[in-house]
């Protein structure tokens, strides 16, 4: 526990400290989301309508350059070999990071729910069930995407590689997570949204596992 | 060159000449044979390649998973050729049916592409197989290759049943699942032909990729560990 | 020698790719005794040690490390030794001081602080301790990397050219805490083109052609038998 503890505050700790790319990164989120109103026209109704849908397509685009950053700082000097040899387990690793990754992703998505409001008229009764939803939803594309940031950093045409890989996976994150703010945004009168939440946690739940089961083996040389 | 064992080619030309014959049966009594459908006409006749191609497309997913989890657990190239085979033949298979969803959607519902939870699941397949694919493409240890891929084939695979539901649940206007248990008789044998043949074939042409494969790994393998010159290591 | 053995390998192989950058390689090292690890650039002195702090997979061959072998028990081979690698394993965005502490902390030892600040003191980094190691020139970062192979406190230390981007300082800290070592018992390999140097702190002499051993024996000789690099050096 005391290793998992030091992993994790090693984890915020350099993401504290190139904090500028952090914001660089919620710049290019709120630039998404500017951008899709773009492709459905100055109609308030609609813009409304589809703004859950918005916020995650803008939260999963950025996810990338968040899981890139966060595994840059471990090859440059090959840290992550450094770590492996010390030794951390792999598995104590992978959690850190994938929580860490979670966190920072779950931060940007309450940093572009307030421009989705702006730009979209996007108010929620319940904002802390949508934090909640925030959270549930960056886990599900922090576990695969930590799994996967972690190969492609060490593969060829790794900035093409990661959304390909990364993207066709989490269509049912993508799937629940807009569903379920779309309820949360525009009201959920037939009780649905349990159903979405039970969904989105229920991919959590077998890929926090499959991952962490399976990042051993790719961190190995 | 370490070459794995591998099944004899023979046996791979026999299953692609056995496959062609059963598709060419099948396709005979599909088209000419098996009568016009009442509802939907001419444009039903597609079943009989549509349906074979979707059981085989997740057949040979199966199948590379399997080759993926063997490789993991028990090594050995033999299972990544195999694995890698399986993969591009499920990518084949899943664009085939995506084209034949699509051509399917048509005439029937006037759009070419209908959200429905199957054909939807077959393309977010598709795309994690080619996602797949340029993986391996993009990773020169072969060791690497290997290993990465077939963690990301667990991952995809294990994803598909999520895919399915989630997008069944986000639209509910669905088509219901044909059997051939619901249809009768003349429609039943020309999908039962079919849906060997595809699988003779593609069983056929990855038994042949897979040769290929082992062949291309045990190059970059380059030559077993040559034997020690004599007199070159002196013992202390 | 001693009863026990700090290493022993047998037939210790790795290939990269298709090339066996090492092919096979056999010695013993007695615990507390420390190895000149000499031989040209490509001759494998990086792939040995790596693979004898379990860095890399070994492909062939195996070892027992300070007792724990090599192929299953990776774990504890990576407790039991440390290694000066070409990388720094830091992490740039943060301090020395942090590096430190951090890796400290991973190891779960306690007061990492103080151990921190003590390691940066002893490699004469202590002025520095909280500039961001982006900043360090290469020979900081050498020393950097040092403070961190030391805090480990491993009962095997493995450093691989150990003087590369060092000053004459540099020189005599490096010697210093390699008698440091000994002194307390620990086992040192360390490859290095410092020959003499290597002869007058080791105990024993491998050179390395190839990825395989050329030659051993006491370091004492080393500087007279490693005529294999001299020859090259004049023939090339």
């Amino acid at each position: 526990m005391n290793v998992f503890r030091a992993a994790l505050y090693k984890e915020l700790l350099l993401q504290w400290r190139t904090r500028a790319r952090v914001l660089s990164v919620v710049v290019f989120g709120a630039t998404a989301l500017l951008l899709m109103s773009f492709a459905i026209g100055p109609d308030a109704g609609a813009l409304r309508l589809h703004a859950g849908g918005f916020l995650w397509l803008a939260l999963l685009l950025s996810s990338t350059l968040t899981l890139e950053a966060s595994l840059e700082a471990e090859t440059e000097q090959q840290a992550l070999e450094g770590l492996l040899l010390l030794p951390v387990p792999p598995t104590i690793l992978f959690y850190a990071k994938a929580v860490a990754n979670t966190l920072q992703l779950a931060l940007l998505g309450a940093v572009l729910v307030p421009v989705a409001i702006v730009l979209y008229g996007a108010e929620t009764a319940r904002p802390l069930a949508l934090f909640g939803l925030l959270v549930l939803g960056a886990a599900g594309l922090a576990a695969p995407g930590t799994l996967y940031a972690t190969m492609t950093a060490r593969a060829r045409a790794k900035q093409t590689l990661l959304p390909l890989l990364l993207f066709p996976l989490v269509v049912p994150v993508l799937i629940a997570a807009t569903k379920a703010s779309s309820l949360l945004i525009l009201g959920d009168p037939m009780r649905q949204l349990a159903a979405w939440l039970t969904l989105l946690g229920g991919f959590c739940g077998i890929y926090w596992t499959l991952c962490g089961l399976m990042f051993g083996l790719i961190v190995e040389d | 060159m370490i070459l794995p064992r591998l099944a004899s080619p023979n046996l791979a030309f026999a299953l692609v000449a056995l496959g062609v014959l059963l598709l060419l049966a099948g396709s005979y009594y599909g088209l000419f044979v098996s009568p016009q459908e009442r509802y939907m006409g001419d444009v039903q006749r597609i079943m009989y390649v549509h349906v074979p191609s979707a059981w085989n497309a997740m057949l040979l997913f199966t199948l590379a998973m399997g080759c993926a989890l063997a490789y993991l657990w028990r090594g050995g190239w033999g299972w990544d050729a195999h694995h890698e085979a399986l993969l591009e033949g499920a990518a084949v298979l899943s664009f085939l049916l995506c084209v034949q969803g699509s051509i399917w959607a048509k005439p029937t519902w006037g759009v070419w592409w209908d959200w429905d939870p199957r054909l939807t699941t077959t393309a977010v397949m598709l795309l994690a197989l080619l996602g797949i694919l340029a993986l391996r493409s993009a990773v020169d240890d072969p060791e690497k290759r290997a290993t990465w891929s077939a963690v990301a084939t667990i991952i995809a695979f294990v994803d598909v049943p999520i895919v399915y539901f989630s997008v069944r649940w986000w639209n509910s206007l669905h088509q219901m699942q044909s059997s051939p248990e619901t249809v009768s008789a003349p429609f039943i044998v020309p999908l039962r032909l079919n849906a060997f043949g595809v699988l003779a074939l593609m069983g056929g042409l990855a038994l042949l990729r897979a040769r290929v494969a082992a062949r291309r790994t045990a190059k970059e393998l380059g030559p077993a560990l040559p034997p020690m010159p004599a007199g070159a290591a002196l013992e202390a | 020698m001693t009863g026990e053995l700090a290493l022993d390998a047998r037939g210790l192989a790795r290939r990269y790719g298709g090339r066996w950058a090492l092919a096979g390689v056999s010695f013993t090292l007695g615990a507390g005794q420390a190895l000149a690890l000499v031989g040209r650039n490509g001759s494998g002195k990086s792939t040995l040690l790596r693979l004898l702090s379990a860095a890399l997979r070994v492909h062939a061959g195996e070892a027992q490390v300070c007792g724990a072998d090599l192929r299953r028990d990776a774990d504890a081979v990576r407790r039991r030794t440390a290694l000066l690698s070409h990388a720094a394993y830091t992490w740039e965005a943060l301090s020395a001081r942090e590096n430190l502490v951090l890796a400290s902390r991973l190891l779960d030892q306690d007061r990492p602080q103080e151990r921190a600040l003590r390691r940066l003191e002893e490699v004469g980094l202590a002025g520095r301790a909280d500039d961001p190691v982006a900043s360090f020139s290469a020979g900081m970062r050498k020393r950097l990397a040092l403070a961190r192979t030391l805090l480990q406190e491993a009962p095997l230390v493995m450093l691989d050219e150990p003087y590369g981007a060092l000053d004459p300082p540099g020189f005599r800290l490096i010697d210093g805490i390699v008698r440091a070592l000994r002194a307390e018992g620990r086992s040192v390999v360390m490859a290095t083109h410092q020959v003499e140097r290597g002869a007058t702190l080791c105990d024993r002499g491998l050179v390395l052609e190839q990825g395989r051993v050329a030659w051993e024996g006491p370091a004492a000789e080393l500087p007279h038998n490693s005529g294999l690099l001299r020859g090259s050096e004049e023939g090339a």
